[in-house]
């Protein structure tokens, strides 16, 4: 491609990087500058982790009974959470492998820190079933394999698909980041000293960009977006039957899927605004993550927003056309029953804040878009909330609702779990090359000698 | 994986390091023009002009990894949940013993773990990679903004492989006594 045509697309960093060498000096300054700050955010991070495992322990020790989890709502805050975080999970993947196929540009600079952000989301997602389950040394029940009477799992089980399409996106995400990582591995082991020398010639496996390194890495890039294509708009798919396969009014609907995977899409970039904001700032990467990078991401939480919310009023509109008293009875509560400020709060969110991102100004300023960002993450939860919760606690016979009210352990975890996420996501930040050097080299002129010099 | 490095015995080895993508490019396609197959080129990033025009490289056969990795997985999926539904057959929820929609679900995530797995499976034996040799045909700089090419090459011929990467001005031109199989 082009220079011109890759300035235009937003994927060129500032032009005052312009040499292959200023790429490597940015982004390893960063691995070898543990500020005060970072360890300010860190230790914070590990008291949350505490709290995590302390609350968590507490539960395992008294039982589920500690949370205020109970017929008929039996899903609440674990579930909620473990979708927010699935969906989390899907901006990574998608910033790396679909616009890698799609060839985006503008992905280039962001899309290291977001992969990372998916392999971590998925780690804490992955720990919520398990905390749901209450008994927690049962949880290898999970995997599918025959009980004492020889019976197996019954694969028609939503459920069972879920745990088919976690592992395997865990795991495919995981050594698509990691396999992406190496060849800045090798360049921060070129770079590094002493122990950390030591660390990167293990996990860069000794990689040294031979051609034929290259090529077939290059090759097998490919193929394996095109295999995490697919792959990540069929999890959020699977995650969301988990609800829609089942009989209960607002859950009931075949616009799950589409609706799941663009929400998780929404909440994803939001959270890689999110991070990215403070990142560009403590490492000085203001000439990676330009504010073409942040318009974009800004338009794909326009749009996927847009989806969203046509999705909620399509939901309405769908529950008053069916006539079904249950169908209408629960998006009434829904709207105007014990838990309407949930679902005002995720109106207020994720339809009518990014409706400011129509402004270019907006999209262009950093602040804002990261007070916007925080809005979305926030409203991304609520939503999920106000799926499980106000469905369960209003289903069909009367006699049968109920209300629900998380408890401190529910909550402990809950907030534990971003500490949980924010731990890793920090020793990242220090550990690996958090944008990807190759890949940025891609869109800085090569150095020429002859005619067609920069 | 690979250790210890591998002597090519009574062969002397060159490596070029050159500051420029067009003389690497030029360098390498002077080399193969003489003749010369195994020699190596190292880039900081996978640039196509030197992949494909400098050395020619075509299909990657991490392909067929891909796809077979990808087939297997998808029947395994099928083939474990209709073995294990007839394996005791049991009518839940009205459904029919193979409910093949269901099972779709199942295949396609195996198919894609498998086909993802084969894939690096695929690279790591294509690429040679981990490779824990020595790192002895290299250079550090090829990993920040330089490029690289290396050629072992018998006494015979060492008087024109040194000439073919000096003629292309490189930054630095390094002899090997003894050369090595990169």
């Amino acid at each position: 491609m082009a220079a011109a045509d890759l300035a235009r697309r937003g994927a060129l960093p500032n032009p005052d990087v312009r040499k292959y060498e200023d790429v490597n000096k940015a982004v390893l300054s960063v691995l070898s500058r543990p500020g005060k700050g970072w360890w300010f955010l860190f230790s914070i991070a590990v008291a949350g982790v505490g709290v995590f495992l302390a609350s968590w322990f507490y539960q395992i020790y008294k039982g589920i009974g500690v949370s205020g989890l109970n017929a008929p709502v039996g899903w609440g805050v674990y579930i909620t959470t473990f979708v927010f975080w699935v969906g989390i999970a899907h901006s990574g993947t998608l910033i790396s492998a679909i616009l890698f196929l799609f060839r985006a540009p503008w992905r280039q600079a962001i899309y290291r820190a977001s992969e990372a952000m998916t392999v971590f989301a998925v780690m804490t997602a992955g720990l919520f079933p398990l905390i749901h389950v209450g008994r927690v040394w049962h949880a290898y029940w999970l995997v599918p394999y025959p009980n004492s009477r020889f019976l197996w799992p019954n694969f028609r089980s939503p459920l069972v698909w879920d745990v088919f399409a976690i592992t395997t996106y865990f795991t495919v995400s995981a050594v698509f980041f990691y396999l992406g990582t190496i060849p800045d591995l090798a360049a921060a082991r070129d770079h590094a000293r002493g122990l950390r020398k030591k660390f990167y010639q293990v996990i860069s496996l000794g990689w040294r960009g031979t051609d034929r390194e290259w090529h077939h890495f290059s090759k097998a890039y490919i193929y394996l977006a095109a295999l995490a294509t697919p792959l990540v708009l069929s999890v959020h798919s699977v995650v969301s039957w988990d609800f829609a396969m089942a009989i209960v009014p607002g859950w009931h609907t075949t616009i799950f899927a589409p609706y799941f995977v663009a929400g998780a899409i929404f909440s994803g970039v939001a959270l890689v605004i999110t991070l990215a904001v403070p990142m560009r700032k403590f490492f000085g990467l203001e000439d990676y993550l330009t504010v073409k990078h942040f318009e974009a991401m800004a338009k794909l939480c326009m749009l996927t927003s847009l989806i969203v919310l046509y999705a909620y009023l399509v939901e309405y509109f769908l529950a008053w056309y069916s006539g079904e008293p249950p169908e209408r009875g629960s998006f009434w509560n829904r709207v105007f029953g014990h838990y309407w400020w949930a679902n005002w709060i995720m109106l207020t969110c994720n339809g009518l804040v990014p409706l400011m991102l129509w402004f270019r100004r907006v999209r262009r300023s950093i602040a804002a878009l990261f007070v916007i960002s925080i809005f979305i993450n926030i409203g991304m939860w609520f939503e999920r909330f106000v799926i499980i919760v106000t469905s369960l606690s209003h289903e069909y016979e009367p006699w049968a609702w109920g209300l629900y009210r998380p408890s401190v352990v529910e909550m402990g975890i809950l907030l534990g779990s971003f500490a949980w996420f924010g731990f890793w996501f920090l020793l990242f930040t220090r550990l690996l090359p958090p944008v990807a050097i190759a890949e940025m080299k891609e869109v800085v002129p090569p150095p020429k000698r002859g005619k067609g010099a920069a | 994986m690979i250790f210890g490095a591998k002597h090519r015995r009574g062969h002397q080895g060159f490596f070029a390091l050159f500051e420029h993508l067009d003389s690497t490019v030029d360098a390498c396609k002077a080399l193969r023009a003489a003749g010369h197959k195994g020699f190596r080129a190292y880039a900081p990033l996978p640039e196509h002009e030197l992949l494909e025009e400098g050395l020619a490289l075509k299909h990657s056969p991490v392909r067929v990894f891909t796809l077979a990795g990808g087939l297997t997985g998808a029947a395994t999926g099928f083939a474990f949940t209709s073995w294990t539904s007839m394996d005791w057959p049991l009518v839940t929820g009205g459904k029919p013993i193979l409910s093949i929609p269901a099972y779709v679900v199942i295949a396609f995530e195996c198919a894609i773990l498998f086909g993802a797995l084969s894939t690096v499976i695929g690279l790591f034996i294509n690429a040679g990679l981990p490779n824990f040799r020595p790192m002895v045909a290299y250079h550090p700089e090829c990993s920040n903004g330089s490029f690289g090419v290396y050629v072992t090459a018998p006494p015979a011929r060492a008087a024109q492989v040194k000439e073919i990467l000096s003629s292309h001005e490189p930054a630095e031109l390094r002899e090997d006594p003894e050369g090595f199989d990169v």
